[in-house]
């Protein structure tokens, strides 16, 4: 596909795309939205600029090394993040009480592990879309 | 025979099911089996507990966290089926050879 128009749109909007999709995910214990729709969002992102440009650019905007490693990485720290709890001497995933910042309510920064958990997961949801459909696209065009 | 057993069962099966329809209670109901006193807890003590004013966040990342992280392996679960299923060689190796193909 080699449309002016498309790639013109796309390059323009994807930045709004994924600052829309930080927001949520930033902002999943203040509103509504959260971890898996940031995360799924951002996917689409990338979803998008693969669609308009092709698997090759779009492979060169998120390499396959990268995303793995974020996907990966991202269940280890939610697992690490547990892990504080049972450190601290009490239980898996335990929030405030295994110390925690408690933050003002209503703030950016305020309920302990919720916003660093819906960071990890966010991060983790946006690339296993995108994984998932590179890996679809290249086995569809390659074989 | 055998079609029409199937569908004696099922018609069977059909009917004891929408009969249990009306007997449900009526939705939005405030003495509704589901609003009990889990629910209330959540509502009035998700700020206290986690400091969050999203209670569905709260619930999600701190009373259900276990279940999220259930959710994220599923993910991760997942996407190591695809990529074991779909991917027999190396990106790279492919695009080389594409490469050299043109």
């Amino acid at each position: 596909m080699n449309d002016l128009i498309v790639k013109t749109v796309t390059k323009l909007i994807m930045p709004f795309i994924q600052l829309y999709g930080i927001y949520v995910i930033l902002h999943g214990h203040l509103s509504p939205g959260g971890a898996f729709a940031g995360g799924a969002i951002m996917g689409a992102s990338y979803i998008l600029y693969t669609l308009a440009f092709g698997i090759h650019e779009g492979h060169k905007k998120a390499p396959h090394e990268i995303t793995s490693k974020i996907e990966s990485g991202g269940i280890l720290f939610f697992i690490g993040l547990g892990l504080v709890g049972i450190v601290s001497g009490g239980f898996f995933l335990e929030n405030l009480s295994a110390g925690f910042p408690p933050g003002v309510v209503g703030t950016l920064l305020s309920g302990g592990l919720i916003p660093l958990a819906t960071f990890a997961i966010g991060m983790k949801v946006a690339s296993t879309i995108v994984t998932l459909f590179h890996r679809t696209i290249e086995e569809e065009m390659y074989d | 025979m055998k079609k029409s057993f199937v569908v004696f069962v099922l018609g069977g099966l059909l009917m004891v099911l929408l009969s249990s329809i009306p007997e449900m209670p009526p939705m939005g109901n405030v003495n509704n089996p589901s609003f009990n006193q889990v629910s209330e807890y959540y509502i009035s003590q998700a700020i206290a507990d986690t400091n969050t004013p999203n209670v569905i966040a709260s619930i999600i990342t701190d009373y259900r966290a276990f279940d999220t992280l259930g959710e994220t392996t599923v993910l991760f679960t997942s996407i190591t089926a695809v990529i074991s299923v779909l991917s027999g060689k190396k990106m790279t190796s492919i695009m080389k050879r594409e490469d050299s193909n043109e």
